[in-house]
C-alpha cells in the first residue's frame, strides 16, 4: 500500500485531531502518527529500536573500531568471536534491528522526497526486497557458521 | 532544522554502511581466504577516514535520537528542544574526540 506523504520536517504539524486541539508546537521529531495502525507501529518501532541499537550498536563500535581497530580484525577474529552463542545472538539482535530501523527511515525519506506515484511503489519495492534479501543473507551469515565448513568451503 | 537534516543524513550514511558490512560478513561463512581477502577494503586509507565519518554519524545518530525520544514522551520535553541541541553537540564532542583519537592511534 502506499502511503499518504506523513512528511517528517522539524515543523511538520499534522492535520490529525490530536494536533487541532493544541496550539502548533515545532517539534523536532515527527508527530505521533494517527490514522494508519503501520504508521503508528512504525513510529513507535523507530524508538524502541532505537534505544536498544544504541546499547547494541555503540558497544559494537567500542569492541571492533576503538579496542580493536581493522587491522586486528580478520577471519579469526570473528571465528574465535561467534563460538560464543552470547556474541551471535548479540549480533542477530543488531542486525535484525539495525537493519528495519534504517530501512524504514529510508522509507520515511522517500515518501519525503520521491512524489510520483511509479517512482514511490518502486522505490518502496526496493526497500521491501531490500529488507527480506539482507534480512536473509545477514541471519545465514551469523547463525549458520560453522568453522570446519567454512574452511571446506573455501577450498 | 540543522538537527533534522543531520539525523536524516548520518542515519542514511550508516544504513549504507550496514548493508555493505552484511555483504562482507556473508563472506565469512565462505572461509578465510574469501573474507580475509576483502578485508584490503577496510584497510584502505579511504576506508579508514570513512570509518571515522562512519562514527561521528552514528554517535550524532544516537545522541539526537534520544532528544527526540525525550521530546515525544517527555511532558517537558518541547520546552528545552533548542538546549537539549546544545547537549547533543557538547555530549557527541566529549564522546567523539577520544573516540576519533583511538581510532586513528596506528597513525603514529
Amino acid at each position: 500500500m502506499v502511503q499518504v506523504p506523513t512528511g517528517s520536517g522539524p515543523d511538520q504539524v499534522s492535520a490529525a485531531p490530536r494536533s487541532a486541539r493544541r496550539a502548533p508546537i515545532p517539534r523536532v521529531g515527527r508527530e505521533r502518527p494517527t490514522g494508519s495502525n503501520f504508521e503508528l507501529y512504525s513510529w513507535y518501532f523507530f524508538r524502541v529500536s532505537g534505544l536498544l541499537l544504541i546499547l547494541l550498536a555503540i558497544t559494537h563500535v567500542v569492541i571492533m573500531h576503538v579496542i580493536n581497530t581493522v587491522d586486528e580484525i580478520d577471519y579469526d577474529f570473528v571465528a574465535d568471536r561467534w563460538n560464543s552463542p552470547f556474541w551471535r545472538a548479540f549480533d542477530w539482535l543488531m542486525l535484525v534491528l539495525a537493519l528495519l530501523h534504517g530501512l524504514n527511515g529510508a522509507r520515511i525519506a522517500v515518501d519525503d522526497y520521491v512524489r510520483p506515484r511509479g517512482w514511490r511503489v518502486f522505490a518502496h519495492s526496493v526497500l521491501w526486497s531490500t529488507a527480506i534479501i539482507f534480512l536473509i543473507i545477514g541471519s545465514i551469515a551469523v547463525v549458520t557458521f560453522n568453522p570446519d565448513a567454512a574452511v571446506t568451503a573455501g577450498r | 532544522m540543522v538537527s533534522w537534516a543531520l539525523h536524516r543524513l548520518a542515519g542514511l550514511g550508516v544504513l549504507v554502511f550496514l548493508l555493505l558490512h552484511i555483504v562482507d560478513i556473508f563472506a565469512v561463512g565462505y572461509g578465510p581466504e574469501a573474507f580475509n581477502d576483502l578485508l584490503f577494503i577496510y584497510r584502505h586509507p579511504i576506508f579508514r577516514a570513512g570509518e571515522v565519518i562512519l562514527v561521528a554519524g552514528l554517535y550524532y545518530h544516537a545522541l539526537n535520537g534520544i532528544r527526540i525520544i525525550l521530546v515525544d514522551f517527555w511532558s517537558k520535553g518541547w520546552k528545552y528542544e533548542r538546549q537539549m541541541f546544545y547537549a547533543v553537540v557538547a555530549l557527541f564532542l566529549i564522546a567523539f574526540i577520544p573516540t576519533a583519537i583511538l581510532m586513528i592511534r596506528p597513525l603514529f
